[in-house]
């Protein structure tokens, strides 16, 4: 029997149409815009002018605070502007635009490091190393991973588990990365492993991806510290709550983090970044991004650099097809919807989907039949039908007493409504304004 | 490229092509056996009752949609067509055709627009409307025409006694199950539908073949009608034990007269039941109960709508006690501070 979680989970269409497809080095683009919020939490502080020659990897952007992190250049070339320009969250933010210098060879040099097995640094250096390089979950939450590897000492910590479920459809980087870096996230396991003195590691991968669990029960046969899990293909699994109820039977506590119950997740990709940062001095400045979608010429997985337009992968996978009706940034599932191409890759891209008018538009919304599919299907127990009228009537407080701050946004609900309500849409109006409720009592 | 055309919404941003109407016409196709069998046992009857009752269900629904609520007009969406076969289900194919358009106007007005439509209503539409009939008519909604004799014949049928019926007057005279039993069908007459009784509640077999369809397309779970006859079939059988001369074995009471109609397409009416697993059970196991009391001790022989209706009444307060598990229980240590 597959492991998979218990409470509730839907079985979207996979449409994973790039798993073949391995990674592509994008060409440099000639000038990348890079944000300086891309990670949750405080955005970082730039600290370059206008005019400024910059070199690939130096910091260009430092953290903000505990919970923010460094930005790198990921080019070699020149400062043009520091502008507001709107990011892939739909608002204006604060931009690096850096003009590539074409005669820099460095922009162009092909590096290929080698597999590099023995750790060197120390447990403190390690973990300096993955605040100073701009490590953040690259899953797709942009979490800062220095933050969640900085563990309160009265919590012990036993198992590391490895995120490789990519749970959401047509997402195919991370698949991808543990096909061709599987050796390096081993090494990437070990270095977190020794920083934290960690016994346990569990790699949890979704049976659609036979090839990858192949892959790493063939590594690590002679590992006894580290094993690998098959999961049940059923979205959300790449959840971290969900994940870990999957692999441990363990729930994090809903006022609680995975520390609480012993256990820190990190992505595939997060733990290739940590890899290439602590055995190769290599800042976090690029990123795999699977660009996909049923009516695209070649979609394809690529290397890319942080700050790249969309509209140069878009050009890459021959061009927008005619009929386009949304560009999302991420996965259908949770993915944000775009409103064109201009907008930069930052470290929480890990797709562009493109999709036509059949899967795009809404329908009409109908009334409530209470079937009930959306409690059966909430990964969190919830009522989404109940959050939602709640919502709807502004019964905040009731809608907190609900746990409506449980809601991990997954979209399960609106998926599976046969009446199409907007459940989620409800919900996350309830949680904001339950939030700013909150801000005012205290 | 024009970016005109391009649309920006919140996740998610696909959607399951499972919709309110296909659902509803899933339940409209697993009631079509039991609606070939009833035909076959009572004839034309079968058919104009279930038709008048759909025609008028969809004629009072467009009616108040338009002239009284002014609304948009759904009777397209299958709802109301699927309350016209229960309603016709429910009743002895040789009833006067304008009761059955009394029983349409209560069910569609009263159970049913009067609450706010689809959605809305409190207790399953179909058995408001029949429940208001028998109360209303009682003489002629207890007169069914003998099974097969004269299913060519509309208007002059006989009448005959439900399996149900017999027990009941004839316990009530004095008589035992051994006295009884030459009178009663046999199960399998019963199991086929060769018995009298309200036109879809006659062949178990038809109607769990349309229940198993509606789990197959997972359109209803097996908590309900699971528990519902579980608990009909422990209840009746505990008396059975105690005394066989004065009640009937539990098999005989899942087989006749409304339990697997209820049980499949009547209490799991999604509308008016529970919205949890948990709650599901609460609902199945009190229409068991009420249905048996009132088979067993109450003056009717049979019970199943009314403990439905009862059971409906309690749907709110069971969705708001019988909640889904949370995920993740919290920290006593956090909550205190």
């Amino acid at each position: 029997m597959l492991k998979t979680f218990q409470l509730g989970g839907i079985h979207p269409p996979e449409n994973k149409l790039t798993a073949e497809k391995s990674i592509q080095k994008m060409a440099i683009p000639k000038v990348v815009y890079v944000p300086i919020a891309q990670n949750i939490g405080i955005p970082s502080e730039i600290i370059v002018a206008v005019k400024d020659t910059v070199e690939i990897g130096q910091l260009i952007a430092k953290s903000g605070g505990f919970v923010s992190s460094n930005i790198h250049s990921p080019v070699a070339g020149i400062v043009t502007k520091l502008d507001k320009i709107v990011d892939t969250s739909g608002y204006k933010k604060q931009c690096i635009v850096i003009r590539t210098d074409e005669k820099n060879l460095s922009n162009f040099e092909k590096i290929i490091y080698p597999l590099k097995t023995n750790i060197e640094l120390s447990s403190t250096e390690i973990l300096q190393r993955i605040a100073d390089f701009g490590i953040v979950g690259l899953g797709g939450a942009t979490f800062p991973s220095h933050v969640k590897l900085h563990i309160n000492p009265d919590k012990k910590i036993e198992y590391l588990i490895i995120n490789g479920v990519e749970c959401e459809p047509y997402l195919t980087a991370d698949h991808r990365l543990m096909l061709e870096k599987s050796a390096e996230i081993i090494v990437g396991i070990k270095i977190l492993m020794s920083a934290l003195q960690l016994k346990k590691a569990i790699i949890g991968i979704e049976n659609n991806k036979k090839d990858a669990i192949a892959l790493f029960k063939n590594l690590t046969q002679n590992e006894s510290k580290i094993q690998v899990a098959s999961l049940k293909v059923k979205y959300p699994q790449g959840s971290e709550k969900q994940l870990i109820s999957a692999l441990l039977k363990r729930e994090v506590p809903k006022n609680g983090l995975p520390p609480d119950i012993g256990v820190i997740v990190h992505n595939v990709g997060t733990i290739f970044a940590i890899y290439e940062a602590v055995q190769h001095n290599k800042p976090l400045t690029e990123r795999v991004v699977t660009v996909t979608g049923k009516n695209l010429k070649n979609p394809a997985n690529f290397w890319v650099k942080i700050g790249t337009p969309i509209s140069d992968l878009i050009k890459e996978v021959g061009g927008l097809p005619e009929g386009t009706r949304k560009i999302i940034n991420g996965g259908p599932m949770m993915g944000k919807a775009i409103k064109n191409t201009d907008v930069p890759i930052t470290k929480g891209t890990s797709g562009i989907l493109v999709i036509a008018e059949e899967e795009a538009s809404r329908k009409k919304t109908e009334n409530c039949i209470r079937c009930g599919e959306c409690v059966f299907v909430c990964p969190m127990g919830l009522e989404p039908h109940l959050l939602m009228s709640l919502a709807e009537r502004g019964l905040f407080e009731r809608a907190l007493a609900e746990d409506v701050n449980s809601c991990i946004q997954c979209g399960s609900c609106s998926y599976v409504c046969p009446s199409n309500r907007p459940l989620l849409d409800y919900i996350r109006f309830g949680k904001n304004s339950v939030k700013n409720l909150t801000l005012i009592q205290n | 490229m024009s970016t005109s055309s391009i649309i920006v919404s919140a996740s998610p941003h696909i959607h399951a092509d499972r919709t309110s109407k296909k659902i509803m016409y899933d339940v409209v196709i697993a009631l079509i056996p039991a609606f070939l069998i009833s035909i076959y046992i009572f004839g034309f009857g079968a058919l104009i009752v279930t038709s008048v009752a759909i025609i008028s269900c969809l004629l009072f629904e467009y009616l108040i949609q338009k002239y009284l609520l002014k609304t948009t007009i759904s009777i397209g969406d299958g709802s109301a067509l699927i309350t016209g076969i229960l309603l016709a289900f429910n009743l002895p194919s040789n009833l006067p055709l304008w009761m059955v358009i009394v029983g349409s106007l209560v069910a569609i007005g009263i159970a049913k627009m009067s609450f706010g439509g689809l959605g809305f209503n409190i207790f399953n539409p179909a058995l408001v409307g029949r429940v208001f009939l028998l109360i209303s008519f009682p003489v002629q909604m207890t007169s069914w025409p003998t099974v097969l004799e004269n299913n060519t014949v509309f208007a002059d049928a006989v009448t005959g006694a439900t399996p149900l019926g017999i027990i009941k007057d004839g316990l009530m005279m004095g008589e035992t199950m051994t006295d009884l039993s030459s009178k009663l069908p046999s199960q399998m007459e019963m199991f086929l539908g060769m018995t009298g009784g309200s036109l879809g509640e006659m062949s178990a077999l038809a109607l769990i073949l349309g229940g198993l369809y509606l789990l197959i397309r997972k359109v209803i779970s097996w908590h309900i009608p699971v528990t519902m006859l579980g608990t009909m079939a422990a209840m009746t059988g505990i008396f059975w034990l105690i005394n066989p001369e004065q009640y009937v074995n539990p098999l005989f009471h899942i087989l006749t007269g409304g339990a697997i109609l209820g049980a499949f397409f009547m209490a799991t009416d999604l509308v008016t039941s529970p919205m949890t697993k948990k709650g599901m059970v609460v609902f199945a196991v009190g229409i068991g109960v009420i249905t048996v009391v009132i088979r067993l001790f109450g003056a009717y022989p049979e019970g199943v709508s009314f403990a439905i209706l009862i059971m409906n009444a309690f749907v709110p307060l069971i969705n708001s006690n019988f909640k889904p598990r949370r995920f993740g229980a919290p920290i006593k240590s956090k909550i205190i501070k």
